[in-house]
């Protein structure tokens, strides 16, 4: 039997029949029939953001903490528009979203109508794909199809367009099991390739595995199935800024985050090993750093589900294309048939040679005075959090370097960072996102106040549906990274790079209602960290740290993995050359 | 404002031009794309191209199968073997591609164009026209008492060897369709 409805009450139905309880949005004049569908049923919990920026990033946050896909509904227009940033963000990170936005009506469109744009014009190469519906009898294939697109093959964003006239006609719905798509993505990789890297494995004397976002957006199998492959080899294992949590902070084989901020350990072992194993990372610029001096002895493997990553900028010996969760399985398979073999004795040389390495103790730092280090205040957060389920959002800067060096992560999908794009604003609206979809859990975005401020608005919002996110703004009045940059290849010029007239953020939580706690003396820290922590509320707290601080260690651009500068007593002066300058 | 001198052959640099290339030689490639026919396909395909510094040489693009609502796109480029590795996968990527074929790898294929030239002329030039024309195998399409449209198929070369005998002749305008490409064979 078909059913027959109202455009607008297809996307609330066809939301219910994929499972979503959530969506971020922001209501406007294109978007008034799904509004009034909404209002008029009770499965769906629709979050009032204050922008539509916010919308897009709380629903990257709500994906990446639950593993479910977000959904964002913005009207057209300027509500499109401001979706953009977040609709890059998740293409960049690979973050299942579907926005859908309304459109003027079909018979409008091209008119410089009110409130319209090229919504699908632009967000065309922002998207992984998009949709202008034009018939109402189309829509609801659409939405389940977008579904589908969006958590399927390399995950990404989806936007769906939909003209008001399209919304209040009336059209027959179409159920997810009625729909038919051709896009179904390889999971499976080469048997003879993972036979390849089997063998590889067997020989390899000095091995790593360079684990990437891939192993989260695979599920919690693939995190599963990696540190099983951990345990049976004793390989070393580091992640990007993507993969934390992948494989346990507690882990006794793990080296830390390597790349630009990473640690000195795991930079070199890639460096210097003779195989490495990429699992779901795609040789990112910051990771790699010089490419032709990249980890320049070694055997690449490289699984992906993207071809396109394969091969991009890194040349790779072993590609494997497929699901991590997928190629991971049967990697352990044929290596355990095969007899579990490595190269017992020259794996053993390989960790003497990296636990000398770790003696440099690269985050290393002094806590003295009674100004507060943004480390040490990294340090505090994690010791007084670690027993918690604890989800964290970061803005984006130093301070989001800091958190992923001095943070601990046991679990995927506890860590939330905008990558690839760089998002500042990002981490507030993301930890909203995060606690509609862990309503009982620990929710902290460590922030900077400068990134902070960009998206502020969504304090709001956090005091509308009573979210206690905890707001840890490590507060240098500096954009810190920017100012770090400027010290070390623009002659200590610091052009625009400090914030003036901050707002008193202990006012500014009052002034909405929220908490707002002020910390200045490491004498003080463990206490209003404590105090933020037991507070039932969104709480706002301002910890004023050293100004100066700079974030190491560091790969200085233009620079291969074993020219790191240290922390304390780093040599800075002349640290990158003209060439490498160019580089961002 | 003076408008800034662009040197001939310059493109533009970033930072990730500092990235090794696998090999430097650039290779010609004609790639076969088979696409939904919905609309906003070709935009992604020429954004790609436009987004990520690609050549196109050569863009041609009809529906192919109207009942299964299929069109085929033909694009000419040039790149390093790495780079036409990444636009064949960056293109498989899309969701409204079905099959991306590269016909310079896959086996022999055939390639033709076809164009239309204007030429302009009275006497002894339009004599030479046309007797160059037949040479070609170009077909006269209109003729008035000072012009002749020609039409003419083959292969990119082969016109471009025609302009450039018609050019003293009274070239007046060429009109060309872009490569059309198939492989050899039985096998599709």
């Amino acid at each position: 039997m078909t059913k027959t409805m109202t455009g607008a009450k297809m996307v609330v139905q066809a939301l219910i029949d994929q499972g979503v309880d959530t969506v971020f949005g922001y209501p406007g004049g294109a978007v008034l029939p799904i509004y009034d569908e909404i209002f008029q049923q009770n499965s769906i919990k629709h979050v009032l953001v204050r922008h539509e920026q916010g919308a897009v990033h709380a629903a990257e946050g709500y994906a990446r903490s639950t593993g479910k896909p977000g959904v964002a509904l913005v009207t057209s227009g300027p509500g499109a528009t401001n979706a953009v940033t977040g609709l890059t963000d998740a293409l960049m990170d690979s973050i299942p979203i579907i926005v859908l936005t309304g459109q003027v009506p079909t018979f409008m469109i091209g008119s410089d109508a009110f409130q319209e744009c090229d919504t699908v014009g632009i967000t065309r190469p922002c998207t992984k794909h998009n949709w202008l519906v034009k018939e109402t009898d189309k829509l609801s294939a659409i939405m389940h199809e977008a579904f589908h697109i969006a958590t399927s093959g390399r995950p990404g964003p989806v936007v769906i367009d939909i003209p008001k006239d399209v919304q209040f006609a009336t059209g027959k719905y179409t159920e997810a099991r009625q729909v038919e798509t051709h896009y179904n993505p390889q999971v499976k990789g080469d048997m003879e390739m993972i036979t390849e890297l089997a063998e590889a494995m067997e020989k390899a004397k000095r091995p790593v595995f360079y684990t990437g976002g891939g192993v989260i957006n695979s599920g919690p199998a693939a995190s599963q199935l990696l540190r099983e492959l951990v345990a049976e080899t004793g390989f070393p294992i580091t992640s990007t800024l993507m993969g934390l949590g992948c494989y346990p902070a507690s882990g006794e084989n793990w080296l830390g985050m390597l790349g630009m901020h990473g640690l000195y350990e795991a930079n070199m072992a890639m460096h210097d090993c003779d195989l490495m194993i990429n699992i779901g990372a795609r040789f990112d610029d910051r990771i790699t750093g010089r490419l032709d001096a990249f980890s320049p002895g070694s055997t690449k493997a490289h699984i992906d589900i993207d071809a396109s990553s394969i091969n991009k900028v890194i040349k790779v010996d072993i590609p494997i294309l497929g699901d991590v969760a997928h190629v991971l399985e049967d990697l352990l398979n044929v290596w355990k048939s095969r007899g579990r073999k490595t190269n017992k004795e020259a794996v053993q040389k390989w960790w003497h040679q990296i636990n000398e390495w770790r003696k440099i103790d690269c985050l290393k730092y002094t806590q003295k005075g009674k100004v507060i280090k943004p480390q040490y205040a990294l340090s505090r957060l994690q010791e007084l959090t670690k027993n918690h389920d604890r989800y964290i959002c970061t803005e984006v800067g130093q301070h989001q370097m800091w958190a992923a060096q001095y943070l601990d992560f046991e679990d995927p999908n506890r860590w939330m960072t905008s990558g690839g794009l760089g998002t500042m604003g990002y981490g507030f609206p993301a930890s909203i996102g995060v606690q509609m979809g862990n309503p009982d859990a620990l929710v902290i975005n460590v922030a900077g106040e400068a990134s902070w401020l960009m998206n502020m608005q969504e304090l709001g919002t956090a005091m509308q549906y009573k979210l206690p996110v905890k707001q840890f703004i490590l507060n240098n009045e500096r954009l810190g990274m920017v100012r770090q940059w400027q010290e070390l290849l623009h002659g200590e010029r610091y052009s625009s790079s400090w914030s003036e007239s901050l707002p008193d953020f202990v006012k500014l939580a009052e002034a909405f209602g929220a908490k707002g706690i002020l910390c200045s003396d490491p004498d003080d820290l463990d206490d209003a960290i404590m105090e933020m922590l037991n507070h039932d509320g969104p709480v706002l707290f301002d910890c004023l740290v050293e100004k100066h601080e700079n974030c190491f260690p560091m790969i200085p651009s233009g620079k291969p993995h074993n020219e790191m500068l240290l922390g304390e007593g780093a040599d800075t002066a002349n640290a990158i050359k003209s060439d490498g300058a160019v580089m961002v | 404002m003076s408008p800034l001198k662009i040197k001939k052959g310059a493109t533009s640099h970033s930072a990730y031009d500092l990235r090794p290339t696998f090999s430097d030689k650039e290779e010609r490639h004609t790639l076969a794309v088979l696409v939904e026919n919905e609309p906003g396909v070709l935009s992604r395909v020429i954004g790609l191209f436009a987004g990520r510094g690609y050549n196109i040489d050569s863009l041609t693009v009809a529906e192919v199968d109207h009942l299964g609502h299929r069109s085929r796109i033909t694009i000419v480029t040039t790149g390093t073997p790495q780079t036409i590795v990444q636009i064949k996968a960056q293109l498989g990527r899309f969701v409204d591609v079905h099959k991306v074929n590269d016909l310079t790898v896959e086996g022999p294929s055939v390639e033709r164009e076809l164009a239309l030239f204007k030429v302009h002329g009275t006497g002894e030039h339009r004599i030479e026209a046309i007797r160059l024309a037949d040479i070609f195998r170009a077909n006269v399409v209109d003729s008035t008492l000072e012009s002749f449209v020609f039409e003419i198929t083959g292969t990119s070369e082969k016109i471009d060897a025609f302009a450039e005998l018609m050019q003293p002749l009274g070239l007046k305008e060429i009109a060309r369709t872009g490569v059309a490409a198939l492989s050899r064979g039985s096998v599709a």
